[in-house]
């Protein structure tokens, strides 16, 4: 049954974006309207099957490539449609709901027959540590998403050619103030999911950190972020800049979850594409 | 029922001298409203006056004697010569009257094509017909239905959309790069008539406040009382330039007042919150230079006007659009216009045969004598399915768009082989609890 409505739901997030997008081009208030509804509908039906499969499978169903992709077009569009609501922003929908069909559309390419469960990630650890991470992540995702939109705003307004950008987007202002939500957000998740992960190696694998790629990666993507709070916090990087990190960390993000998998194995290597 | 004729003039047909003395005073229009009601032959009746045009919508009974009595009641009222008014008006009747007013109310015949302020005066004029009761049914729904085409044309075409004068594109800008302008400073920096404006229209806009500095102080002084501001020192300039988010520049330097250092040592100084400067001088006060640091937008007044000329030219496209929402909202209208001439034709026939009926069967009855039920209920049956079938062809052509002919001339031949009665055209105007608005107040 929850495959039938992952499949559902990946529809939901198709059309969705595809009316997102449409509203961008053609500004049809009602396109955005009843994309978010689908949107929500979508996720609300994303969160059944979540459900489902865990006690289908019994645990939480984040540990293959497929459920962890699912699960991260899950947590982005519950983020997204989250800050929506707060910035009555509906061009952002534009510009992260095709993101979210992206990986919803990738894990269904994946095999998703439930497992059994690898011994090692069999522990109440594993929906904490995953889980913290993910919502991070998409949280991330977003201010990757105001970030394009910042740099074609900004862009357009130094060559001073006010054309179709200048009347679609939202001010400058706006978007560097979901840019710093974002970081405050999004950087204590990454954290925790870090220091938890780093907690249940020491259970699982006895030791706290060892260096493993995923690690590495983790970390480097870390610093990145805490580069820009800090910069925001202490020098008053904003803007631009802030845009430009926001980009760059969500692709070390991206190459932390799916680059390591495919192409760096070690201790993490519970998810390729071979299940 | 009657046709609907607008004359008038506006900034084609007349210059601002003309327009001028034909203008219509918002403390005087209930005079002038009474005055044009009164006219033998119109029944309803409207006066749109803006410093652009003047424009005199009546229902009359005769689309011809209409636009001449509108004329008469023009020259009289003004004191203006008719033969010397005549070159300036224009005048339009029944369909180029519905399309002449959708076209005005949507600001698609304004001197800045899409201006917003065109339907809040159309509306006012409404407002005052209501008031002072020279409306009826029929420019009611006439002018309530000009300002649904106008919503229409307005969310459904980009005409509007974008800023055509300097100062309004720089609120724009200030908004799209700065935000919520509540919490903004503006720094007024000379004295130009256009730096005023848009610093008057920034304020308006909802910025917080202004600072106003200028060579001579005491200009200065008098500049910040005006806008509600404080005055600068222009030599303490530099200190103070750190508090404003938006700086409107026209001073006569003729070097830059402002050097890419300047501009990145207050940067710093606010840690990068963005600044947008307006040059409006001519040399330039700002170094374009600064328009490279992150954060720093420089717009010169050729900037300015850059953006505006990109928008007038998406207006022109979008105005296309908007021309063909109001053709077909035309025939909408048009369709209405048509039932509503019919319909009490329709009634009067009706009612005409109705009472032939009741009188010839209240005769038969009497001659028979019959008292029970049954053949009085024949013959009423008789009586009305001979009515009804008899009835039938006529009005069927009546509702009917016939090819050739327009409703109003189908109307006259049927009115006149059966006789009916002059059309009570005057039926909903003259009931004042069916008129629109609640004003009423007659005769102040």
């Amino acid at each position: 049954m929850h495959v039938a409505l992952l499949k559902a739901t990946t529809a939901f997030y198709l059309v969705g974006a595809l009316l997102y997008l449409y509203f961008v081009f053609t500004l049809n208030e009602r396109s955005a309207r009843i994309g978010r509804m689908l949107l929500m509908i979508g996720v609300a039906l994303h969160g059944v099957a979540f459900v489902a499969r865990y006690f289908v499978a019994g645990y939480t169903p984040i540990t293959s490539l497929f459920e962890s992709l699912s699960f991260f077009a899950f947590a982005i569009v519950g983020v997204f449609l989250a800050f929506e609501m707060q910035y009555n922003l509906r061009v952002l929908g534009a510009f992260v709901a095709p993101l979210a069909f992206f990986f919803s559309v990738s894990a269904a390419f994946l095999p998703g027959e439930v497992r059994t469960l690898a011994p090692a990630l069999n522990s109440y650890w594993l929906p904490v540590h995953v889980m913290l991470l993910f919502v991070g992540n998409a949280v991330f995702a977003v201010a990757f998403g105001a970030g394009i939109m910042y740099l074609l705003m900004e862009k357009e307004l130094k060559r001073k050619r006010i054309g179709a950008i200048f009347k679609r987007l939202p001010s400058l202002n706006v978007l560097d103030d979901i840019n710093y939500r974002c970081l405050t957000i999004g950087f204590p998740l990454l954290t925790l999911g870090i220091i938890t992960g780093s907690i249940w190696a020491e259970y699982a694998w006895g030791s706290y950190w060892s260096w493993d790629p995923k690690e590495v990666w983790s970390l480097i993507t870390w610093l990145l972020y805490a580069a820009l709070l800090h910069g925001r916090l202490t020098v008053g990087w904003r803007g631009r800049k802030a845009a430009i990190l926001a980009i760059v960390g969500f692709c070390a993000i991206l190459f932390t979850f799916l680059g390591v998998n495919l192409l760096l194995p070690g201790l993490h290597t519970y998810s390729n594409l071979s299940g | 029922m009657g046709q609907i004729v607008i004359v008038g003039l506006n900034h084609r047909s007349a210059p601002v001298e003309i327009r001028e003395r034909l203008a219509f005073p918002a403390d005087t229009i209930g005079h002038a409203l009474r005055g044009l009601a009164e006219r033998d032959g119109i029944s309803e009746g409207v006066i749109v006056s803006t410093c652009n045009r003047v424009e005199v919508c009546v229902l009359a009974d005769e689309g011809y004697k209409g636009t001449q009595s509108v004329k008469d009641f023009l020259s009289a009222y003004h004191g203006m010569p008719l033969q010397e008014l005549a070159a300036y008006l224009y005048h339009h009747t029944e369909e180029e009257a519905v399309r002449h007013l959708f076209r005005v109310s949507s600001s698609l015949d304004s001197m800045v094509l899409g201006e917003p302020q065109i339907l809040g005066q159309v509306k006012d004029a409404y407002g005052y017909a209501c008031e002072f009761r020279s409306i009826g049914p029929v420019l009611d729904k006439f002018f309530t239905k000009a300002f649904s085409v106008a919503k229409r044309v307005r969310t459904e075409t980009k005409v509007a959309n974008s800023a055509v004068s300097v100062s309004y594109a720089a609120v724009e800008l200030a908004k799209k790069i700065l935000g919520d302008l509540s919490d903004k400073t503006v720094m007024l920096i000379g004295a130009g008539e256009m730096c005023e404006l848009a610093a008057r229209h920034l304020l308006s806009a909802g910025a917080k406040g202004i600072l106003v500095t200028n060579r001579t102080f005491e200009r200065a002084v008098r500049l910040a009382e005006e806008f509600d501001g404080t005055p600068v020192r222009f030599e303490e300039l530099p200190v103070h330039l750190k508090r404003a988010d938006i700086i409107l520049s026209s001073t006569g330097a003729p070097h830059f007042i402002l050097k890419r250092e300047d501009v990145e040592e207050v940067l710093r100084i606010r840690r990068n919150r963005p600044m947008f400067f307006i040059d409006m001088a001519v040399p330039r006060d700002i170094d374009p230079d600064a328009n490279q640091i992150d954060n720093v937008y420089v717009y010169d007044i050729d900037d300015l006007n850059n953006v505006i000329e990109t928008n007038l030219e998406e207006r022109q496209r979008e105005a296309a659009r908007a021309e063909e929402i109001v053709i077909a909202e035309v025939t909408a209208f048009r369709r209405w216009l048509e039932s509503q001439q019919v319909t009490p034709t329709i009634v009067s026939l009706r009612k005409k045969f109705e009472e032939i009926k009741e009188a010839e069967v209240a005769k038969a009855l009497s001659v028979l004598g019959a008292q029970d039920p049954k053949t009085r209920k024949v013959v009423e049956s008789l009586a009305s399915s001979i009515l009804n079938k008899v009835l039938h062809a006529p009005i069927s052509s009546l509702k009917r768009e016939s090819d050739g002919r327009s409703p109003s001339e189908m109307v006259a031949v049927v009115r006149e082989i059966f006789d009916l009665p002059e059309e009570e055209s005057g039926e909903g105007t003259e009931a004042p609890e069916s008129a629109p608005g609640q004003g009423g107040r007659i005769g102040q």
